[in-house]
């Protein structure tokens, strides 16, 4: 237990002595707040008027709760890439330059190293949450009350979306923990997670929720689980945002079982690379 | 409060793929004193170091630290201080918060990181990124990594490598006070000449194979060769002889094996004659310890003529 505190500790600092975890977090409450001021924009009236200009179709109007969960949820529609990114960086980086060799030699069980890690990811990557959330609550709730519309922050349901943001980074994190760990590469880590969310989800997500049976397979696409567990996603939402967006009727996951479904991936992950390359000859 | 701690490599070997890096290794590191473990570059001096400090799983024998593994040692970092690479720290992390995250990890209090960062002469550049330091500094940062749990054993990967001559000096006294003190200390390097004034016992391994292990005297006793010339050639072949000596004409006056220079310059003051040359062509330890570590093609043919080059370490002969 001592061996685990000391290890945690060590890792605490290891990321806090270099500058990649604030500008991480410069990041994450920019893109995420900006994000979620043109959502907040685009779901109030004056947005909507102005969607509909040109088209003559009425903007379909969204319940407040769901639009301010859609605000607010930015942080797991846009920023989950950054706590997946730190959770690749904090395994990888030891095999890039090469300190995985202190790392053992000063912690020769190499399971406890990996557990630190885990506590480590979990932590910052909840972190990064809150960060996330000031960004989008921080810019998104005055945008929807300048616009004269509700924020939605004393909702317990808002809550409620608020409090699983921060269980969906934290998981994130750990996703990117396994995935690094298991690569090895820090290249290779880095193009996987920028492709992954930023392309390959979310086309198959789209693709997916075309037809019922592969809806069925696609709610177990982290991105969808994802959406689950927080109870509010830009692409779970389409069909409310546009009805001509065609959607299959598969059950969604409960917020439970999305957690579970990250959980479960990342936990595989990470297994997998304790049994694999953390295992391996250090070079 | 030094506890003697042997690091002893037992029947070690170590195959990568198609590739033997170390065959049927065996020595002993003992408390007390410093062992060279020599060898050219891919001779299996890193491989053997690095599975001793369990970065590296054997594929037979074993290698332990006072009879454990390194992974079983309670505080590892206390018992053995190591520096392997240059090249294992994040060019954006300064030294000292290098060294504060493996202080952290085993247990090593804060204020230590600032001692060994004072021994080895790195305070003021320890606040800066190690992205900015060179070789050399690098170095010292893997020597203060290693001396940071005030280990009972040393093991430290070409710790000379990258050093100024100051460096050296200042290692080579740092290294044999740490073994007054009973500390094991055992070191690599691909030069016998960077570290013969340094160590006590050598190990010198090819091919992953070890071909010499003992004291450094031992390995400093090559054959002694002595050039020697008078105007009375006959006289002075018949006399060496006779004193049990081998000697060849080479061009350059006679070759003697099997008397030293004193015992060369009795037999002749015995025989009456004068001297025009008398020089010990020995060769030195440098090529003694090429000629064990050179591959079978080179192997170091007795030079033609009688006469090899003469080698920097060769004692200053004296011409009569």
């Amino acid at each position: 237990m001592t061996a685990l505190l000391r290890a945690t500790a060590s890792e605490f600092a290891k990321v806090f002595s270099l500058k990649s975890w604030w500008l991480l977090g410069l990041i994450i409450v920019v893109y995420v707040g900006l994000t979620a001021a043109a959502l907040a924009f685009f779901f109030s009236d004056i947005g909507s008027q102005l969607a509909g200009v040109g088209t003559g179709a009425p903007a379909p109007e969204l319940d407040p709760v769901v639009a301010a969960n859609l605000v607010y949820s930015s942080v797991t529609a846009v920023g989950l890439v950054i706590p997946l990114l730190f959770g690749a960086l904090l395994a990888t980086t030891e095999w890039r330059h090469g300190t995985l060799t202190p790392t053992v030699l000063a912690q020769p069980r190499r399971g406890i190293v990996l557990a630190a890690k885990g506590v480590v990811a979990a932590v910052m990557g909840a972190v990064y949450g809150v960060v996330g959330l000031i960004g989008s609550v921080g810019l998104g709730a005055p945008v929807l009350a300048a616009l004269g519309e509700p924020t939605a922050l004393d909702e317990p349901e808002v809550i409620g979306v608020l409090l699983r943001t921060l269980l969906a980074t934290a998981l994130w994190s750990l996703l990117g923990l396994g995935l690094g760990a298991l690569l090895t590469s820090q290249i290779a880590a880095i193009v996987i997670v920028l492709a992954f969310t930023q392309f390959v989800e979310p086309i198959l997500r789209l693709v997916a929720s075309v037809w019922e049976w592969s809806a069925s397979i696609g709610r177990f696409l982290p991105g969808s689980a994802t959406d689950a567990l927080v109870g509010a996603g830009i692409l779970s939402s389409l069909n409310a945002l546009d009805p001509s967006v065609p959607s299959a009727t598969v059950d969604a996951l409960t917020w439970w079982q999305g957690g579970l479904v990250l959980a479960a991936l990342a936990a595989v992950l990470i297994v997998a690379a304790s049994l694999t390359t953390m295992r391996r000859d250090v070079e | 409060m030094v506890t003697p701690t042997p690091l002893s490599i037992d029947s070690l070997t170590k195959v990568y793929g198609e590739v033997t890096a170390v065959r049927d290794v065996s020595f002993v590191a003992r408390p007390g004193r410093v062992t060279g473990f020599l060898g050219p570059n891919g001779a299996g001096k890193t491989s053997t170091l690095r599975i001793l400090l369990g970065l590296n799983r054997p594929t037979a024998g074993s290698a332990l630290i006072d009879g454990q593994r390194y992974r079983d040692l309670d505080a590892p970092m206390h018992r053995v201080g190591s520096s392997l690479s240059a090249d294992v720290f994040h060019p954006g992390r300064s030294g000292r918060n290098h060294l504060a995250t493996l202080a952290i990890a085993a247990g090593i209090s804060r204020a230590r990181v600032d001692t060994v960062l004072e021994m080895v002469g790195l305070a003021e550049a320890g606040r800066r990124a190690v992205g900015g330091y060179s070789l050399g500094m690098r170095q010292r940062l893997g020597l203060a990594s290693a001396l940071l749990g005030d280990p009972d054993a040393l093991v430290l990967d070409e710790p000379i490598n990258g050093l100024d001559p100051d460096g050296i000096r200042w290692m080579r006294s740092l290294l044999r006070s740490l073994a007054a003190e009973g500390r094991t200390v055992l070191l690599s390097s691909h030069v016998l000449s960077e570290v013969q004034q340094t160590v006590d016992d050598v190990v010198v391994i090819r091919h992953g194979r070890v071909v010499f292990d003992g004291e450094l005297s031992t390995l400093e006793a090559p054959t002694t060769r002595v050039r020697v010339d008078a105007a009375d050639r006959a006289a002075l072949t018949d006399a060496l002889t006779r004193a049990g000596a081998t000697v060849e004409l080479g061009s350059a006056g006679l070759a003697v094996l099997g008397l030293d220079v004193a015992r060369t310059g009795e037999v002749a003051r015995d025989a009456g004659l004068a001297l025009t040359h008398l020089s010990d062509e020995s060769d030195g330890l440098e090529s003694v310890f090429l000629a064990l570590t050179a591959d079978d093609v080179a192997a170091s043919p007795p030079p033609e003529g009688g006469w090899a080059p003469p080698s920097a370490a060769a004692a200053e002969g004296s011409a009569a």
